[in-house]
């Protein structure tokens, strides 16, 4: 059976919960290989393992850990000559997808990103499922020259257990001068508290214009924190400096397929309704009955976020705690 | 400092946008074309690198005839000139050839710095950046929020899901934008009208040099088989707040199991 490359997801200690939905995605079209770039590969290899990974290759090291992009596509490119695998998959996050895009050209491959599924076609090709222009549109496209990559989205499928080897497997490539000379010399990590991040989160409370203001997102935070979600922010909010730039939603901030998204005080602008449209299940708080956000609800509350936020907040801490 | 920004035209994202029955591109021809938001940010960040360290910004932009529109506007608010990399045969291109393309362009025309927004809003596949230094051999210093030029030296902020990286690297090099890192400038009335002697070199594809067998969507490395437009959602139950709003929204996530 052939391999299939999954590039892992990792904060150099755990894996991210991407992964898992990566590898059982991988299970389709044959046996996967996850590939730890990086330390922690000890660490992490108990899930990768859990969801089905026989082999993972490892690159470990600083060029690896303070690198960027070249270094990962290097490995991948090298792997998949010497495997001949039936995909790579990484995750579509601004680094993944261009981890893909550089890979596509040194293996001389077709690229898909954001893909929001992955079945085989009719030839048991892989097609990928796309959306598209905010959501608009569904495309199902397929890569007709080389080994197919592709990048998909956080949350497309749920990961399912199917236990395998996770046996290390040294990568064994000698990286370039040239993937040497971009470094990383300093991370700086913005607060989000104990929150899941953004895109990965199951699921996400957005706050809009109609916050009003930087202190009252303690009300989105608050939220937020009673369903173990992620605060996103529309961008009227960003803008306006009332929450940090990286967790916007739209399109020219972070896209989102939770669960389940609830958007308070959001208005619903295409922009927006790009970064959230293929959420499972929508909840909507705002004043205004017009809003088009409330054309993707699938439960609104037409009131006074001041008035329905706290109550809601209060009602699932209840619940919870019951 | 010689700084190559990339502008790409893109259906106005207010516009209902769709792809072409025949051939599953993307329907240029019946919406607005304007230019790339994030394409503005890239421009500004190279005027104000240009006027902070001397040189020269050109516009490089690969489109039909529509796309000059474009590029007047990238002129009108200050750069130098332009390059419009335009031919029938490159219709259909995929982001592979595209970048191989462009990057034809950017070889021949040399550079110390190439400049692109970090994703277009039509394709969104933000790999434009990365695909171009691989194919021109120089540093990646993409999703800047922040871009230092210090001589030969490039630092910039990274921004990742965490927060943000600092990445140094030196020139020449690729780096792409995030909307955070500038405010994009007006053009000016005298903008405007400087903008229209400003020198746009056309090419075609034998101009720039590259083999029309390599681009297009005959050759495209991907395919779409089949589109469609994603079934509305089914309308959902809106309840306006007499008091209980908050509560009501609790037993809708309760019945939806999420608490």
């Amino acid at each position: 059976m052939a391999e299939v490359l999954v590039l892992a997801e990792h904060d150099g200690e755990t894996v991210k919960k991407v992964t898992g939905e990566l590898l059982t995605l991988a299970r389709q079209f044959g046996e996967p290989s996850a590939v730890w770039l990086g330390s922690g590969a000890e660490g992490g290899r108990e899930r990768l393992a859990e969801f089905g990974a026989a082999k993972v290759y490892l690159a470990e090291g600083s060029d690896f850990t303070d690198g960027v992009v070249a270094p990962a596509a290097e490995v991948l490119a090298a792997l998949a000559g010497r495997t001949s695998p039936a995909a790579v998959l990484m995750a579509a996050t601004g680094e993944g997808k261009e981890v893909a895009g550089r890979l596509a050209v040194k293996i001389g491959s077709g690229v898909i990103t954001d893909a929001v599924g992955l079945a085989p076609g009719d030839d048991g090709g892989l097609v990928a499922e796309q959306s598209i222009f905010g959501g608009a549109i569904v495309v199902q496209s397929r890569v007709r020259t080389g080994t197919p990559i592709i990048a998909v989205r956080p949350n497309s499928v749920a990961a399912e257990p199917a236990p395998a080897a996770a046996a290390i497997e040294p990568a064994g490539v000698e990286l370039s001068d040239a993937a040497k000379a971009v470094r990383v010399t300093e991370r700086v990590v913005a607060e989000r508290g104990e929150r899941p991040e953004l895109t990965e989160a199951a699921i996400v409370v957005s706050g809009g214009r109609g916050v009003g203001n930087a202190e009252n997102f303690a009300l989105i935070e608050k939220l937020a924190d009673s369903l173990g979600a992620a605060v996103g922010a529309s961008r009227a909010a960003t803008d306006a400096g009332w929450y940090p730039h990286q967790f916007q939603v739209g399109q020219t901030g972070k896209t989102v397929s939770p669960q389940l998204y609830m958007a308070v005080g959001i208005s619903g602008a295409i922009q927006h309704r790009a970064g959230m449209q293929t959420a499972k299940t929508i909840m909507v708080i705002n004043k205004d009955p017009e809003a088009p956000i409330f054309e993707l609800a699938d439960f609104g509350v037409v009131g006074d976020l001041f008035q329905v936020v706290p109550q809601l907040t209060e009602q699932i801490e209840q619940r919870s705690a019951n | 400092m010689n700084i190559v920004v990339l502008v790409k035209q893109v259906p106005d994202t207010w516009a209902e946008r769709t792809l072409r029955p025949d051939d599953s591109t993307l329907d240029r021809a019946s919406v607005d074309g304007v230019i790339n938001e994030l394409d503005e940010y890239a421009i500004e960040e190279g005027l104000r690198l240009a006027e902070a360290h001397g040189g020269e910004v050109t516009i490089l932009t690969m489109g039909p005839e529509k796309a000059s529109e474009s590029i007047r506007k990238a002129l009108s608010m200050g750069a130098d000139k332009a390059i419009h990399l335009i031919d029938d045969g490159l219709a259909g291109s995929d982001g592979l050839q595209t970048s191989a393309a462009l990057a034809a362009v950017l070889g021949r025309t040399g550079f110390d710095l190439v400049i692109a927004g970090a994703e277009s809003t039509d394709a969104r596949m933000g790999v434009m950046a990365a695909m171009l230094a691989e194919r021109l051999g120089v540093p990646q210093v993409s999703l800047a929020s922040k871009v230092e030029v210090d001589g030969s030296q490039l630092t910039i902020h990274r921004q990742t899901d965490y927060g943000y990286d600092t990445v140094a690297a030196s020139l020449p090099a690729v780096i792409s934008v995030v909307e955070k890192i500038n405010e994009p400038r007006y053009p000016s009335f005298k903008g405007i009208m400087a903008a229209k002697k400003k020198p746009v070199e056309t090419l075609s594809l034998a101009d720039a040099g590259i083999d029309p067998g390599q681009v297009g969507l005959a050759a495209a490395a991907t395919e779409v088989i089949s589109f469609a437009k994603r079934p509305p959602r089914q309308a959902g139950t809106i309840v306006k707040d007499e008091g209980d709003g908050g509560a009501r929204a609790a037993e809708f996530l309760a019945t939806q199991k999420f608490i």
